[in-house]
């Protein structure tokens, strides 16, 4: 299962789905497709927000760092915000935001505990540069990258709940060793979120 | 370069009925002049109604026939192969109502008393506009628009549109507009008004009967609203401090480009305008409020609307800023209405509607074909 195949899994028919950060909308075109739902895309590049358009995806442009105080209290059934937590200024208050307008909300990141990483950075004494983070450190969007225990422990402090988490190896695999041992097995992951 | 449209030919329709406004008065006897471009298909189902904005008319494309090297005013973006594609759709132009261009207006002669109207044509508002469009689509047997499309005040039109007839509109494109005029709008229209109406030739209105011409109020209006058409950077690039004469005259005459410029748009304008028409369409800009009848709540206000709407906006926009924009689509987010917003790079401020820019023709196309 990939991560379109869990996000498929976890909203329902019928649903009111925000997908922050939307690129060309290819998440919502296929849970429009499968479930029906309501969608709605934020997107700020402005390539991307063309192609939404010819997809047939209401998009707003704007830049979620500037806020999204626009998006009213518990107005989507299910918010997405799928490997951009990341790149934002400031990922508490993003969290908190997208908790406060959705229901449920999917997040998916990268993690920066993957042994990949570590591995890198302890071999070369360098900043990582791997499959899933492929930028050099100066060109990087991801200006506030975590590891999975990371993200974890902000939502605890945050008084969010989690409600699923699937990790995934480098090669989009999740298995048992990936359970177990998730932050360090895990390339990536998709979490389920709730206040 | 795409090809135009090419030649084109203005149509003129009575519309059936009177027309009752929405300051009570009764319009009769309607005329209303228009263009289409394209054609309409077997089940009336790709038909564009464009909105022309304050000083607009129904010449949005095309050419005509003894005056070829001026295409409409949307000649950008309607025609084959454009951004609003004439090969797809068939697009529809009227003058509106209180117009100078043809349509029923001030200068028109009222049949009942068999006068010109002069300053006793009816205030009319958006809300009238939408209202003779409507009978207009009737007449043309246009059930349903495809899309209702404007800029600025024409950007106004299709929003309430949107919200009078929803049953009527698939999708609305929202251009350079806002929710309603600030005091800082109004007060530049006010300028404009009281430069019109101070002109000793204005005559009260009546300067038809009167044989004389407010030209110098019209180009005093048209030099006014010139400037908040155009952004502060345009004007430096296009003007900048530039001399007509590459040297200081110490008088009052045309010396700096940006004067010229300003002085050649008066001119033309008050030429071709008529005052009354001008005063009428400023105050129906001041009176546009959609959450009017809803205590001011716009959300509200929205909640009828069914068509999916495009609102665009333009950076360098100072009339109707972003800002403005977003005030529009924060409302229909709020009322969980089909909203897709755009804010496009453009230096042309106010004007940026009017041109081509790449990303705003691609997405408005885009649009309209899916």
């Amino acid at each position: 299962m990939n991560t379109l195949d869990i996000i498929n899994n976890w909203v329902k028919k019928d649903s009111k789905v925000l997908d922050l950060g939307c690129g060309g909308g290819e998440i919502l075109v296929e849970l429009g497709s499968a479930k029906n739902i309501k969608a709605m895309g934020v997107e700020i590049d402005s390539e991307k927000i063309n192609i939404c358009i010819a997809n047939g995806i209401n998009v707003i442009e704007q830049n979620i760092d500037e806020g999204l105080h626009n998006f009213s209290d518990h107005s989507f059934d299910v918010v997405i915000m799928s490997q951009t937590i990341q790149v934002l200024k400031d990922p508490k208050k993003a969290l908190e935001e997208i908790t406060r307008i959705g229901s449920d909300c999917i997040v998916t990141i990268p993690n920066f505990g993957h042994w990949k990483t570590r591995l890198y950075l302890l071999l070369t004494g360098r900043m990582p540069v791997t499959s899933s983070l492929p930028d050099n450190w100066h060109d990087t969007p991801n200006i506030h990258l975590c590891t999975l225990k990371d993200f974890e422990l902000l939502c605890l402090e945050s008084t969010i709940s989690i409600n699923g988490k699937i990790g995934f190896n480098s090669s989009g695999n999740s298995n048992i060793f990936t359970r177990i041992f998730p932050n360090l097995l895990c390339a990536s992951a998709i979490y389920k979120i709730s206040k | 370069m795409n090809k135009g449209i090419g030649i084109v030919e203005e149509k003129s329709i009575s519309l059936q009925g009177s027309l009752l406004l929405e300051s009570g008065q009764t319009l009769n006897n309607i005329e209303l002049v228009y263009e289409t471009y394209g054609e309409l298909n077997s089940d009336a189902s790709n038909a564009i109604l464009i909105c022309h904005a304050l000083s607009g008319n129904h010449h949005a494309a095309g050419v005509y026939q003894d005056e070829k090297e001026r295409p409409g005013w949307w000649d950008a973006l309607i025609g084959p192969g454009k951004a609003i594609n004439t090969d797809k759709y068939f697009v529809v132009c009227p003058n509106n109502i209180g117009g100078c261009h043809g349509s029923t207006g001030p200068s028109s002669l009222n049949a009942e008393t068999n006068e010109i109207y002069g300053p006793d044509f009816p205030v009319i508002t958006v809300k009238d506009w939408v209202n003779s469009q409507a009978k207009l689509a009737d007449q043309l047997n246009i059930k349903i628009w495809h899309a209702v499309i404007g800029g600025s005040l024409g950007g106004m039109q299709a929003l309430k549109w949107s919200q009078m007839f929803p049953d009527r509109i698939s999708k609305a494109g929202v251009i350079a507009a806002a929710p309603k005029l600030s005091a800082q709008n109004i007060a530049f229209n006010e300028v404009a008004r009281q430069a019109i109406i101070t002109d000793p030739d204005f005559q009260a209105g009546n300067y038809l009967k009167a044989g004389t011409s407010p030209k110098r109020g019209l180009r005093l209006a048209r030099m006014v609203g010139h400037i908040t058409y155009l952004s502060e950077e345009a004007m430096r690039t296009k003007f900048g401090r530039e001399l007509k004469e590459g040297k200081l005259n110490f008088g009052f005459e045309v010396e700096f480009e940006v004067e010229s410029y300003l002085r050649h748009q008066g001119d033309v304008f008050s030429e071709s305008f008529d005052a009354n028409t001008y005063l009428l369409m400023t105050k129906l800009l001041d009176y546009f409020d959609p959450a009017d009848e809803f205590n001011g709540d716009l959300v509200k206000a929205f909640e009828p609307i069914k068509a999916k709407i495009m609102v665009i906006s333009f950076t360098s926009d100072w009339r109707f800023s972003p800002e403005r924009s977003k005030e529009i689509v924060n409302a229909l987010l709020a009322a969980e209405k089909e909203t897709t917003y755009l804010e496009i790079k453009s230096a042309h401020g106010h004007d940026s509607f009017l041109f081509a820019e790449e990303r705003y023709a691609k997405g408005l196309s885009a649009f309209l074909d899916n």
